[in-house]
C-alpha cells in the first residue's frame, strides 16, 4: 500500500475532525439553551479526541507528533473540507452543517471499520459509536426545528442552501483516490456521497424543507488540496495563540 | 464554580411571624434533626424565597463563570489542555442545567431567572466581573476559585433542601477533578519555561484580590443571617470559609515557589487564624452593583445569546413541533 495514500486519506480525517471540534467548541457559553450549549460543546470534545486519534496514527507513520502538526501548520498545509471552516453563524447554520457533515462522516467511518487497512479499522470501529450519537442528535434537531416554526423552517432552508455548495466539497477526490479502492481501504467519495444523499434524503423528507437539486450545485472544492477560504488562518492563529509563546514548553 | 458572598435580603421577622406558628415549629424540629426539606413540603415563605435567590446566583454564576475560562477553550495550548478545558467548561455549563431546575422546584422558571440575570436583577459570583487576560488566568481560576466554590459548595451540600444538596454532592464530585486540573495547569506554568513563571504569577497577583472576596464580606460587615442558619440554608460564615480555603491553599501556592501579593498575609500560630490585609469591600459593592471591569462586557454576551437563541426556543414551544424521541 502506498503510505502516502494513507497519509492523504488520515490528514483529511484528522483535519475535519479537529476543525469541526474547534468551531463545535466555540458554542460552549452561548447555546441557544442549555442543552445544545452542552450538547455541542460535548460533540466538540469527542471530535477533537478523534482528531487526535487519527494524528497519532500519522506518527506512527513518520509524521511530526499530534500538538507540532495540530498547532503550527499554516492553513495551506490543511486538508479539511471548506465545509468545518466557515464560521459558526447562527444556531440554524452550525445545526445544518452538523447535519450535513456528520451524516458523511458516519459513513467513512463504517467503511474504515471495514477496511483492509488495520490501523485505521481498529480506531474507526471504536469512534463510529460515538459519530452514531452525533448523526442522532442532528436528525433528531433538524425533525423537530423542520416541523415547528415558519422561522425556523425558513432559517433552516436558507442555511441549507448556503451551506450545500461546501457539503459537496467533502466529497472532493484524493489524487490517490483510485488506489485507496483498488486496496480496499475504503470504498471512496463518490461512494460515501451517493449514501450520504440517501440518508439525508430520508431526513429531510419528514420535514418542512425542501433539498435543493444537487445537479444545480457548483461543489466548493479545493479544501483537500491546501485551499480554504479566508476563515481557516484566523482560527488556527487563534488555536494556537499560546501554544506559539513556546513552542517546545510543557503547558 | 461559585463562592459565597450571597446577596441576602436582610432577614425581617415579620415575614416569619406571618407564618402559622405549629406548621414553623414543626419545620423548624425536622431541620433540626437533620431532615431535607422537599418540593411539595410545607415551608416559610422567605426560606422558599432565600432559597430561590441563592440557587438562582449559584446557577447563574456557572454560566458566567463558562465565559473567561470558555474564551481561553479555542486558545488552550496542545491537545491535553484544549481537550480538558472544553470538559471543564461543559461542567459548568451542566452545573448551571442541574442547578436552574432545583431552583424551578421552588416556583421560578428558568426563562425568568435567565431574563432577571439579563436584566441585572439578580446577581452572579463576582469574581467573574474580572477578566482573564492570558491563559495563565484561565488556570488560576482553575485552580484557586475552584477551590473556593468546592469549600463553600461541600458546606452548602449539608444544607436543608433536598434538591439543592443533592445537587451540590455530584456538582462538587465533577468541581474536585477541576480542582486537580486546576493545579496540575498551574504546576506546569510555575516549573516551566522563566515566560511561564512570570506569566502565572502575574496572574495569581492579578487574581488574588478577587479571590480574597470570594466568599463575600466580612462577618462583621454582613447582614443578620441568624434564621437562615438556623434553616440550613446558609451553613458556614463568609469568614469561616475563608479562613479555610487559605489553611487549604496558601502553602500549596508557596510550595510552588509563588508569591502572594499580600504582605500582612501570615498564619497567627496562637490564634490559629490567618491575618491579611482586609480586602476592598467598597470595590467589592461598587463592582457587585454593576461597576466593574466586565460586569457590561458579561451581560452582553448572556443577553446576546438569549436574543439569538429565541427563535430555537419558540420553535421547541411551537405545538406543530413534533417530539422526536432519539432512538438510541
Amino acid at each position: 500500500m502506498n503510505e502516502q495514500a494513507i497519509k492523504d486519506l488520515l490528514y483529511k480525517l484528522a483535519d475535519d475532525q479537529l476543525i469541526l471540534g474547534h468551531r463545535n467548541s466555540e458554542w460552549t457559553g452561548f447555546g441557544p439553551i442549555l442543552e445544545e450549549d452542552i450538547a455541542f460543546s460535548s460533540m466538540a470534545q469527542d471530535k477533537i479526541g478523534h482528531s487526535l486519534a487519527f494524528y497519532t496514527l500519522l506518527q506512527e507513520l513518520g509524521e511530526a507528533d499530534p500538538d507540532t502538526v495540530a498547532f503550527t501548520r499554516n492553513a495551506n498545509q490543511f486538508h479539511n473540507s471548506q465545509l468545518v471552516e466557515l464560521p459558526n453563524g447562527e444556531y440554524d447554520f452550525s445545526l445544518i452543517r452538523h447535519f450535513l457533515y456528520d451524516n458523511a462522516e458516519i459513513i467513512r467511518f463504517e467503511m474504515l471499520a471495514q477496511s483492509s487497512y488495520e490501523p485505521i479499522t481498529k480506531v474507526a470501529t471504536k469512534l463510529k459509536g460515538e459519530v452514531k450519537y452525533h448523526v442522532l442528535h442532528a436528525n433528531t434537531w433538524i425533525k423537530n426545528l423542520g416541523t415547528s416554526t415558519e422561522e425556523a423552517i425558513l432559517r433552516l432552508q436558507s442555511s441549507l442552501n448556503e451551506a450545500l455548495p461546501y457539503a459537496l466539497g467533502m466529497f472532493e477526490k484524493s489524487k490517490y483516490e483510485q488506489e485507496l479502492i483498488d486496496a480496499g481501504v475504503y470504498a471512496g467519495e463518490e461512494a460515501v456521497k451517493v449514501e450520504w444523499l440517501n440518508r439525508i434524503t430520508a431526513v429531510i423528507e419528514k420535514t418542512d424543507l425542501k433539498l435543493p437539486d444537487l445537479a444545480t450545485i457548483e461543489p466548493k472544492f479545493g479544501g483537500r488540496y491546501g485551499e480554504h477560504t479566508e476563515h481557516l488562518q484566523p482560527l488556527l492563529d487563534e488555536m494556537a495563540e499560546v501554544f506559539k509563546i513556546d513552542p517546545t514548553a510543557e503547558w | 464554580m461559585y463562592g459565597g458572598g450571597n446577596v441576602f435580603e436582610a432577614t425581617k421577622f415579620d415575614d416569619v411571624q406571618v407564618e402559622d406558628p405549629v406548621k414553623l415549629a414543626e419545620f423548624e424540629a425536622r431541620i433540626a434533626r437533620g431532615e431535607k426539606i422537599e418540593p411539595t413540603d410545607w415551608m416559610p415563605e422567605l426560606y422558599r424565597k432565600q432559597l430561590i435567590r441563592m440557587i438562582e446566583q449559584h446557577a447563574h454564576s456557572e454560566i458566567i463563570g463558562a465565559l473567561p475560562e470558555g474564551t481561553w477553550i479555542t486558545r488552550a495550548p496542545g491537545f491535553r489542555r484544549k481537550m480538558a478545558q472544553m470538559a471543564k467548561v461543559q461542567d459548568e455549563v451542566g452545573h448551571a442545567q442541574l442547578l436552574y431546575s432545583a431552583a424551578e422546584t421552588l416556583g421560578k422558571s428558568r426563562e425568568q431567572m435567565l431574563t432577571d440575570l439579563i436584566n441585572g436583577k439578580s446577581k452572579y459570583s463576582n469574581v467573574f466581573n474580572y477578566p482573564a487576560f492570558t491563559w495563565a488566568d484561565s488556570n488560576i481560576i482553575s485552580w484557586l476559585i475552584d477551590a473556593g466554590a468546592i469549600v463553600n459548595q461541600m458546606a452548602n451540600a449539608k444544607g436543608s433542601y433536598g434538591p439543592y444538596s443533592r445537587a451540590l454532592e455530584r456538582i462538587c464530585a465533577e468541581e474536585a477533578f477541576h480542582l486537580k486540573y486546576g493545579h496540575d495547569a498551574v504546576v506546569h506554568m510555575a516549573t516551566g519555561t522563566p515566560k511561564q513563571r512570570e506569566m502565572i504569577q502575574a496572574a495569581l497577583n492579578r487574581w488574588w484580590p478577587p479571590i480574597m472576596t470570594f466568599f463575600g464580606p466580612s462577618d462583621k460587615m454582613s447582614t443578620h443571617t441568624e434564621t437562615l442558619m438556623r434553616w440550613k440554608v446558609k451553613m458556614a460564615s463568609n469568614d469561616e470559609c475563608r479562613q479555610q480555603f487559605l489553611d487549604m491553599y496558601v502553602p500549596k501556592i508557596w510550595e510552588l515557589g509563588l508569591t502572594v501579593p499580600d504582605p500582612k498575609l501570615k498564619k497567627n500560630m496562637e490564634t490559629g487564624q490567618w491575618e491579611y490585609t482586609e480586602p476592598d469591600w467598597d470595590e467589592f459593592k461598587r463592582v457587585i452593583n454593576g461597576d466593574g471591569p466586565c460586569n457590561a462586557e458579561r451581560l452582553a454576551v448572556r443577553r446576546t445569546a438569549e436574543e439569538r437563541g429565541a427563535w430555537v426556543r419558540r420553535a421547541l414551544l411551537n405545538p406543530k413541533a413534533k417530539y422526536v424521541k432519539p432512538l438510541a
